[in-house]
């Protein structure tokens, strides 16, 4: 009993809180509130898994990630394709990665992929003026944003290719003490 | 329990893709058809084991597993499943078939559809279970087709042993799956495998027992957690003015922010000593003391009495507020109270002296706990790195918030760059000495020069008093006290333009601007002391002397009046009846006590008045006329002269300081004055913060104040110390006034101890304190307490070399 819902089989249900840091309850929220951005385009019924895609400009006026100078990036890294669009099993994943019961470790991977703009596995130096010129919003002058850049590469870059693989990352981040 | 039953089978069934035949047949038995029968079976076990936060689905159904296992051998349904406990190789062989009877039965897995696919996938994966599958699956297929158990090959203790070991694998697998960085569709077939085989096997091999209790823990961690941040948030949201701080520090950095949160820190103290003061000494004399105009102490005389309820001498605190439990004079030495027997004059005594205790333990807990957390290490090996990755809050959802985090990050950045600039900069070292020495020299004569004006004006104000202040206008009445806030508004700037010689980091620019402005204030209130001391001995040439003198000569007085009342009255009884005089006629003796109360108090409002009249003049009044007269002038005001003024961090902070010093200082003769801090406190908060952000604009070089505060603390401290100084004196050395306050009629005021001691406690104890203030035992203690503090020290030395030794050889 308690289980009123009809949009999920127990299954489903059972399989998403596994695959995720998020109970029953949150699970059917998260649920509600993915279709809350689109209701005519998400089913009541999910139970026969139906392929749903909200295209990016959905996601991205959520309120939670309407401030969030990354969230294009957020978007693309927990989209299926890459592009933004995401469907309801990526919407879970990304809250579920960005929840608080996620671990650092699963978070810097996915940290060290939404900071690489480019996708090349590296976050290189022009990675680094845009997440700084996102950060600040443009406010600081090009030779700020240089030193700052020339700065962290200086800082983190264990292997000295003047670029940040995962592992420099990983290991710079993981003492962070306000990474959250 | 059917859900399970398919479960199973399917498992079993994927296992078997090799044998494939009439189970795949089944297979493709549409889903929908079992969903609604599943769901209901699932329900029913869910009431039971099920809790709203989700437990582990895997325990779960484990347990599911396990109990139709139980009743397996009771029923003989077939949609029993039942992997028993103990019976290892031949329930295994009986699930199995009894899988592989329940799919012909119920015609075929459902549901968990994606389990197929799993299955496949599994066997892909791990391919040592791949031979071990196979193995069984042959062994199933040797028994396939009999219904009943028949004899088959024990699975041997090393398969077993494997099978063990890929089932906790498993396990294992499905628990972290959350924490796998995979696409959600990976991880839900990996997810369905993983059960699938956990499922099939896991009955053979006993275990799963334990699986309820480590959910129900999981569970409870997950609780805990979620307890755990709820009441960081509430804490959070206690602490007064965070938000406001929180702005702040956002568009001005972490330097001015810090001057509020030391503002917000002293409130926390002040609100601690108003309690002590009006809980323990000015509610118990208001609702226990004799009520006003019962005593002669208590009423306003009657020479004074037509003016006392005007608005000017309230202000001035004569009159009505004088003769109330706002000041010393107002208590009666009567030495218990009330039908509680309240101790007045001990209460007021260990009130004062435990305000001042409390103050600097306080003090120097704060400064404590600071230097741990500087001396912790600043780790800034990662400083721009963390800066970048870790500074954007995700957690915030609103605009406003956003904009603030924006420009505190911005601001972050540029006081990193800053220090970064600095620890590059190069220096000509002779040409910066030489300006150094001769910014030294300038802030040394400006602060001989201001000394010497105070004494100066202190000295013509004494002449004044001397000639009577009534032949004077305002200007020369209150000449000290404008002369001494004039300079306390010019110096700091002089200062400030002199320190520009000197090229600093700001961070130290800072400190040595606090510095001499500390030194100015300072010569400010010495000199401001030694005339109130003038001026008490001033009168006290008139009366001390004559104290003994005068206090006979207005007892004399007294008694001859009083006898002047019963002569003058017939008495009706032999025992003279209770004269009924009017406490406002009786002559008063002199109460200096209340007057250095009130000097104390009229100055801590002056102070307020200077500084809110300066806030609205000096930054509102200028902004204002920036921004609006801009238009119509020549120059751009905004970047020319004027333009808007930053936030004065060490002139604001020392005004804190020496209020400060003032409270403690007058507190032992004007209980009030704590209350009314409490109130310019926090008036002072909300003008400020509005004022910041209102007309002032973030200075050119954001820096980050140092991390502890120990600088302002530092002065706190040794401000404290020399505001205690003159109580403890008075307490020590001065006779109490006769005719006022809770000490009148003592020699000293600190006999008021000795009397508890007396009548209060038994006799030993009295006896105890005697011996334990003997000198000879007090001094090896002061020097058992030096010996420590030097051992101590030494130790912390070494500490401190040992960390740095470890840091370094972590790089």
């Amino acid at each position: 009993m308690g289980n009123k819902q009809t949009i999920f089989t127990q299954e489903q249900l059972d399989a998403y809180q596994d695959c995720t840091f998020f109970t029953r309850k949150e699970i059917l929220r998260l649920f509600h509130r993915y279709r809350d951005l689109a209701p005519q385009l998400v089913p009541l019924d999910y139970s026969a898994k139906p392929a749903v895609t909200l295209p990016y400009q959905l996601i991205g006026s959520m309120p939670e990630l309407k401030d969030n100078p990354f969230r294009q990036r957020i978007a693309e890294v927990f989209s299926e394709h890459g592009d933004g669009n995401m469907t309801l099993d990526d919407f879970l994943d990304m809250f579920s990665v960005l929840s608080e019961m996620a671990p650092r470790d699963l978070k810097a991977y996915y940290a060290f992929k939404i900071y690489d703009f480019n996708n090349d596995d590296y976050i290189c130096k022009s990675d680094l003026e845009k997440t700084v010129n996102k950060l600040t919003r443009n406010e600081l002058t090009p030779e700020e944003v240089s030193l700052v850049c020339e700065k962290v590469i200086y800082e983190a870059d264990v292997d000295n290719d003047g670029k940040l693989s995962l592992a420099d990352f990983q290991h710079m981040i993981v003492r962070a003490p306000d990474f959250l | 329990d059917g859900s399970d039953d398919n479960e199973e089978g399917s498992a079993a069934e994927n296992e078997e893709t090799a044998k494939g035949t009439d189970k795949g047949k089944k297979r493709a038995t549409p889903r929908t058809r079992r969903a609604p029968a599943r769901g209901r079976d699932r329900h029913g076990d869910e009431e039971d084991e099920d809790d709203e936060d989700g437990k582990r689905r895997t325990g779960h159904r484990r347990h599911r597993s396990r109990r139709r296992g139980r009743a397996a051998g009771n029923e003989a349904s077939d949609s029993d499943m039942e992997p028993a406990k103990a019976r290892k190789n031949q329930a295994n062989q009986k699930s199995k078939e009894d899988d592989e009877e329940e799919e012909d039965e119920k015609g075929g897995k459902s549901g968990k559809g994606k389990s197929e696919k799993k299955g496949d996938k599994k066997s892909d994966k791990k391919g040592k279970k791949e031979k071990a599958n196979k193995k069984k699956k042959d062994k199933k297929k040797s028994g396939s087709g009999s219904d009943s158990e028949s004899e088959e090959e024990p699975i041997t203790e090393e398969e077993l042993a494997k099978l063990k070991e890929e089932v906790e694998e498993k396990k294992k697998l499905i628990a972290t799956l959350r924490n796998k960085p995979w696409k959600m569709k990976k991880k839900l077939s990996v997810l369905k495998e993983a059960q699938l085989f956990v499922e099939k096997f896991e009955g053979a091999l006993g275990k799963g027992k334990g699986k309820k209790f480590y959910a129900y823990k999981v569970m409870m961690t997950k609780k805990w957690m979620k307890f755990q941040r709820d009441f960081e948030n509430f804490k959070t949201a206690c602490i007064p003015w965070e938000m406001k701080i929180k702005e702040i520090e956002s568009h001005f950095g972490s330097s001015v922010a810090s001057y509020f949160i030391f503002l917000r820190w002293m409130y926390g103290i002040n609100m601690i000593l108003f309690g002590l003061t009006f809980g323990l000494v000015m509610v118990p004399e208001a609702l226990m003391g004799k009520p006003y105009g019962s005593l002669p102490r208590k009423t306003v005389p009657r020479a004074e009495e037509a003016t006392a309820m005007n608005f000017a001498t309230l202000w001035d605190f004569s009159g009505f507020a004088q003769y109330s439990v706002l000041f010393y004079g107002y208590y009666n030495n009567q030495r218990t109270i009330g039908w509680l027997k309240f101790r007045m004059p001990l209460s007021y005594f260990l009130v004062g002296v435990g305000s001042i205790g409390y103050s600097f333990m306080i003090v120097t807990r704060t400064m404590a706990k600071n230097a741990n957390d500087d001396g912790g290490g600043d780790d800034t090996s990662f400083n721009f790195s963390w800066k970048m990755f870790t500074s954007w809050d995700y957690l915030i959802g609103n605009p406003e918030t956003a904009d603030n985090k924006f420009a505190s990050i911005t601001t972050s950045f540029k006081e990193a760059i800053v220090e970064e600039q600095e620890s590059r900069k190069e220096e000509n070292i002779h040409l910066t000495r030489f300006l150094r020495v001769l910014a030294n020299f300038l802030a040394l004569c400006t602060l001989a020069g201001s000394g010497y004006l105070i004494f100066f004006v202190v000295r013509r104000s004494q002449q004044f008093a001397l000639e009577g202040l009534e032949n004077y206008g305002w200007w020369e009445r209150n000449e000290v006290n404008t002369v001494m806030s004039l300079l306390g508004m010019f110096c700091p700037t002089l200062f400030d333009v002199i320190s520009s010689l000197e090229n600093y980091h700001p961070r130290i620019a800072l400190r040595w601007q606090l510095g001499r402005i500390f030194a100015l204030f300072l010569g400010n209130l010495y000199t401001f002391i030694i005339a109130l001391m003038d001026e008490i001995n001033l009168k006290a040439r008139y009366f001390l002397p004559f104290t003994l003198e005068e206090e006979k000569i207005v007892k004399y007085n007294m008694t001859i009046w009083e006898a002047s009342l019963y002569n003058g009255t017939i008495p009706e009884n032999s025992t003279a009846p209770p004269i009924q005089v009017d406490p406002a006629d009786v002559p008063r003796g002199p109460c200096w006590e209340t007057m250095v109360g009130q000097e104390f108090v009229r100055l801590t409002v002056s102070d307020m008045m200077t500084t809110y009249i300066t806030i609205l003049i000096g930054d509102f009044l200028r902004a204002v006329f920036v921004r609006f007269f801009n238009y119509c002038w020549c120059w751009d005001l905004e970047y020319g002269f004027p333009s808007y003024s930053e936030f004065d961090i060490s002139g604001n902070v020392l005004g804190l300081i020496f209020n400060q010093g003032m409270i403690w200082m007058g507190s032992f003769y004007a209980p009030c004055l704590p209350a009314i801090n409490v109130f310019r406190l926090h008036t002072s908060m909300y003008l400020q913060c509005w004022a910041v952000m209102c007309c002032n604009v973030p200075q050119e070089r954001v820096f980050k104040a140092s991390r502890s505060n120990n600088f302002y603390m530092a002065m706190l401290l040794f401000i404290l110390f020399l505001s205690t100084l003159p109580a403890v004196y008075t307490i020590v050395s001065i006779p109490p006034s006769f005719d006022c306050g809770p000490f009148s009629g003592k020699t000293r005021m600190f006999e008021v101890i000795s009397e508890t001691l007396e009548h209060d406690f038994p006799s030993w104890f009295g006896k105890v304190f005697g011996y334990a203030s003997n000198p000879g035992l007090i001094l090896p203690f002061i020097l058992l307490m030096v010996l420590s503090i030097y051992y101590l020290n030494a130790t912390s030395k070494s500490y401190k070399e040992a960390n740095l030794e470890l840091k370094k050889k972590l790089q």
